[in-house]
């Protein structure tokens, strides 16, 4: 491993590597400037080569198209599971670690039915995992894919249920089963929507290969825990013609966590430190394999599945299949998603300065806060949800929280007192008393001296905001 | 025109203006030549260091190839599955994390039952296949010296023994199986109690007499009053290798961060270095702490976000620490500990949200629970926390993670069959 040529990652990539192989015409149909910033653009993937009409549509330039591709290819292949608007891409990870660049396309979650379910409740359960949401920073976190597994082992049934899912619902499905007859009979009926056809193993391999070039669905290759055969089996379908491949090497929730954890680490250094081919395809984690256990409480399994879950997430699976639709244990696993592909190269913060919340006087509260983004939407919510009419001051922290930003020295009693005096509010109201995060209570003394505001400490969680406006505004002062 | 001249005084990194032409011009020429070329001001900027290196090989003019289509032969469809091995990249670190021990026994000068060791990794967590860890991650209970506010779903676990440090030790160690405790001197905050540093090495001394793992001294964050309370525990504590949590570069802004490693020194403790999510910060106080510790009395405290509450940078932090100690930078080679009881501060892991939601009880101490296992994965080596379900889950994981190769996985290829 290791001493084939590397290519060069994605940090090492040059908007001059591109721009070489680009027809640097400057013809502008890419929408930039000219082919360098069309380039730039490239090399940082927030564009497409795609959408470089001439480079896509030339004959003259194929040769530079396709090396285009070569370089620009993420070590772990994207996969596309569904179709239109619901397609979701599943993989094209470029790096390992994230603040080597970014993680792009956040694992999918996909939540299980089965083909023995009664009708009304497969109905229901599909219609719950569609409409679950949750808003998180002026965001909303949801469910992304249903899983139907084929617990009856009998073609009709699972054809039948698959039909009723993809009736019900425009999210991707997965279709599980081993037994290729089953299914194909699925299969024949849903194929449009390109499922992820779970999966070949070392006994079904030929059948499933056929089915997934059949019918252009991407597959998934199952080996528990064996990364021989893996390999084996991975090298076979792309020899057969299966291009779009996702990987299962297997879920083993307790005596083989560390077996689970170790695989899907060495797999993924593989793929994007070792040139490993053959590993280069996303990652499909299970925490489900908790259910098997079934003497179990049912809250022993939730919280297993959970944690199992957010493991998962921080080491490399690019899909996961859960069963737990409670919301408890889905939430923090939708966060942490969320909050492990954010881009490291973009501080997560908003701009700072005055926001007018409703229709606030002369006499209305003035608080502040931090520009760091998850902080600022918080308060902003609040505020928003208790109809307060008041105004915020947002104070540049370089997007960094209350707390972290007192201890770190970054929030001073003079930078409130600055943002003060450059927020304009002094000439909004007539009062001189400022609400500050309880979280900032130690600055309390020295903003007083060095803003001439009177200040009054506000709750440490601005879930309090209401019930502390309620109780001590206006100030007996006033 | 050359490049030297377009740059705005000589530093390192100013910006040229350089159009596509030259570059095309360049990769031609396999040299750079910028003379009769015009530069338009709206195009684009590059930064000078990147682009000279880039330019330079001639690998990168374009050979003429023939290309000869070779006739098609359709891939003939395997029949058998082609065998392939899979062979893992391991990898050797010039560097190696310190192992420092917390605690001390009888015959090493204090009174403790146990000691722990951290640290000591030589690869990123948890890359088993390269090397298994000396020492497993330890796992520290948080104890408060008066009553404090805590969510409902702590509270239920620990409400007899608020206020009575003592009790709430035993109770952390018997019963939620604590490896040490961090007793949280809260109530010497100036702006709380201000209580005396006598007052709180005696508390320190009650906490080291009720139990016999190792302690850790929490202080409230006043620079100047932890350091007189430091100076004094210190002094109790003689021998039994207690850490002092936390000290800042704050307390070198008031001068007196010598006078507690000094303490710490002479009455052999350990210090827990904290820093706000700065990796440069945090080499600047290890480097200051050097001229009164040894390396092996050192650990890091990289700040520990909540999950939801930027966790991201915790944990990207914290991999960054690890692989550049691994590297070879030697001033970050010490272990990592991570308050994971600010999964707390999340409003998601404590408030009533909504019966979908529900139970609280549960939600709480998950969010704990992957804030430290998300760390866990990082390299982080030991965790301070509260929630005995936390404790007890992310103890089992560790055991679990550390069991590779002594016991069988499980049977798991039913999974898409299994009647739930």
């Amino acid at each position: 491993m290791g001493e084939k040529s590397v290519k060069k990652g994605v940090r090492e990539l040059s908007p001059l590597d591109i721009y070489m192989l680009l027809p640097k015409t400057n013809c502008g149909k890419c929408g930039e400037k000219n082919c360098m910033a069309f380039a730039t653009k490239v090399v940082n993937r927030e564009v497409t080569i795609e959408l470089c009409p001439p480079l896509v549509e030339e004959e003259r330039y194929r040769s530079e198209y396709a090396k285009l591709k070569e370089i620009l290819a993420p070590p772990v292949k994207e996969v596309v599971i569904g179709t239109g608007e619901r397609a979701i891409k599943v993989g094209g990870k470029l790096v390992m670690y994230r603040h080597e660049f970014t993680y792009y396309n956040p694992p999918p979650i996909a939540i299980d039915v089965t083909d023995e379910m009664p009708e009304n409740e497969l109905v229901e359960r599909v219609k719950k995992i569609e409409s679950f949401t949750y808003n998180y920073i002026g965001r909303t976190l949801k469910l992304d894919m249903i899983a139907v597994r084929s617990t009856s082992n009998d073609p009709i049934k699972f054809k039948l249920t698959a039909e009723k899912v993809a009736g019900t619902t425009k999210l991707p499905l997965i279709l599980c089963t081993f037994n290729p007859d089953v299914m194909k009979a699925a299969l024949e009926s849903v194929y449009e929507r390109r499922p992820l056809i779970y999966a070949a193993t070392e006994h079904n391999w030929r059948e499933m290969a056929d089915l997934a070039l059949m019918y252009n669905c991407p597959l998934a290759v199952f080996s528990q825990g064996n990364l021989n055969l893996l390999s084996s089996l991975v090298r076979t379908l792309l020899e057969y013609g299966v291009e779009d491949l996702l990987l299962d090497p297997g879920t083993f929730p307790e005596d083989g966590l560390s077996e689970t954890i170790t695989n899907f680490t060495m797999i993924r250094r593989n793929a994007c430190k070792g040139n490993d081919e053959l590993m280069g395809f996303p990652l499909i984690g299970v925490p489900m394999t908790v259910w098997l256990k079934k003497d179990s409480p049912k809250e022993v399994l939730q919280w297993k599945e959970a944690y199992l879950a957010a493991m998962l997430i921080s080491r490399y699976a690019d899909l996961l299949i859960m069963h737990s639709l409670e919301g408890w244990v889905l939430l923090p696993n939708l966060i942490l998603r969320f909050n492990i592909y954010t881009d490291p190269r973009k501080p997560v913060s908003v701009e700072p300065g005055l926001r007018i919340f409703g229709n606030p006087n002369e006499n209305s509260p003035v608080m502040f806060t931090t520009n760091y983004a998850l902080t600022y939407f918080t308060v902003e919510s609040d505020i928003k949800s208790a109809n307060i009419d008041c105004y915020l001051i947002v104070v540049d922290t370089g997007g960094i929280s209350v707390e972290s930003s007192v201890a770190g020295r970054i929030l001073t009693a003079q930078t409130v007192a600055d943002a003060i005096k450059k927020s304009g509010v002094e000439e909004k109201v007539k009062h001189r008393y400022l609400i500050i995060p309880g979280l900032a209570a130690r600055l309390s003394g020295e903003i007083e001296e060095l803003s001439g505001w009177r200040v009054l400490v506000g709750p440490r969680d601005s879930s309090g905001i209401p019930a502390f406006l309620k109780e001590k505004w206006p100030p007996k002062e006033i | 025109m050359e490049p030297e001249k377009e740059k705005k005084g000589d530093e390192v990194g100013a910006v040229i203006k350089i159009g596509p032409k030259i570059l095309e011009l360049l990769s031609k020429i396999g040299e750079i030549e910028l003379e009769n070329v015009e530069i338009k001001a709206e195009e684009l900027e590059i930064w000078v260091p990147t682009i000279i290196p880039q330019v330079m090989p001639s690998s990168v003019q374009p050979t003429p190839q023939v290309v000869t289509a070779p006739p098609k032969v359709l891939p003939k469809k395997p029949k058998e599955i082609l065998m392939a091995e899979f062979k893992p990249l391991t990898q050797t670190y010039p560097g190696r994390i310190v192992e420092v021990k917390l605690g001390a026994t009888k015959a090493e000068g204090g009174s403790r039952g146990k000691v722990v060791k951290i640290g000591g990794e030589a690869t990123p967590s948890f890359y088993l296949w390269e090397e298994v860890p000396p020492n497993p991650p330890a796992i520290s209970a948080d104890v408060f010296d008066m009553e404090v506010s805590l969510p409902r779903a702590l509270k239920m676990h620990v409400q007899d023994v608020i206020g009575n440090p003592a009790e709430w030790a035993k109770l952390a160690v018997n019963k939620f199986g604590a490896d040490m405790i961090t007793v949280h001197l809260v109530s010497t905050d100036p702006l709380i109690k201000n209580t005396p540093p006598s007052e709180a090495a005696k508390t320190i001394e009650e906490v080291l007499q009720a139990v016999d793992v190792p302690i850790i001294v929490g202080g409230c964050g006043d620079p100047k009053k932890d350091a007189e309370v430091f100076k004094r525990v210190a002094e109790v504590a003689h021998g039994e290798r207690v850490m002092l949590s936390s000290l800042t570069l704050d307390m070198a802004d008031a001068n007196v961060l010598g006078d507690v490693a000094r303490a710490a020194r002479e009455h052999g403790h350990v210090v827990l270095a904290f820093t706000a999510m700065d990796l440069n910060r945090a080499k600047e106080l290890n480097r200051r702490l050097y001229e009164y510790l040894p390396k092996d009395s050192i650990v890091m405290d990289l700040t520990t976000a909540a999950l939801g509450y930027g966790i991201e940078y915790s944990f990207t932090i914290h991999e960054r620490a690890r692989l550049a100690a691994l590297g070879g930078d030697v001033e970050l080679q010490h272990p990592t500990s991570s308050g994971s009881t600010n999964a707390w501060a999340a409003r998601e892991a404590w408030m009533k949200m909504g019966p979908e939601w529900e139970p609280r009880e549960l939600r709480g101490p998950l969010w704990e629970t992957i804030t430290a296992l998300t760390l866990l994965l990082a390299g982080v080596d030991m965790f301070m926390m509260m929630h005995p379900a936390a404790i007890h889950t992310v103890k089992e994981v560790i055991k679990s993670l550390l069991r590779r190769g002594k016991t069988k996985p499980e049977d798991i290829s039913d999974w898409i069959t299994v009647k739930i």
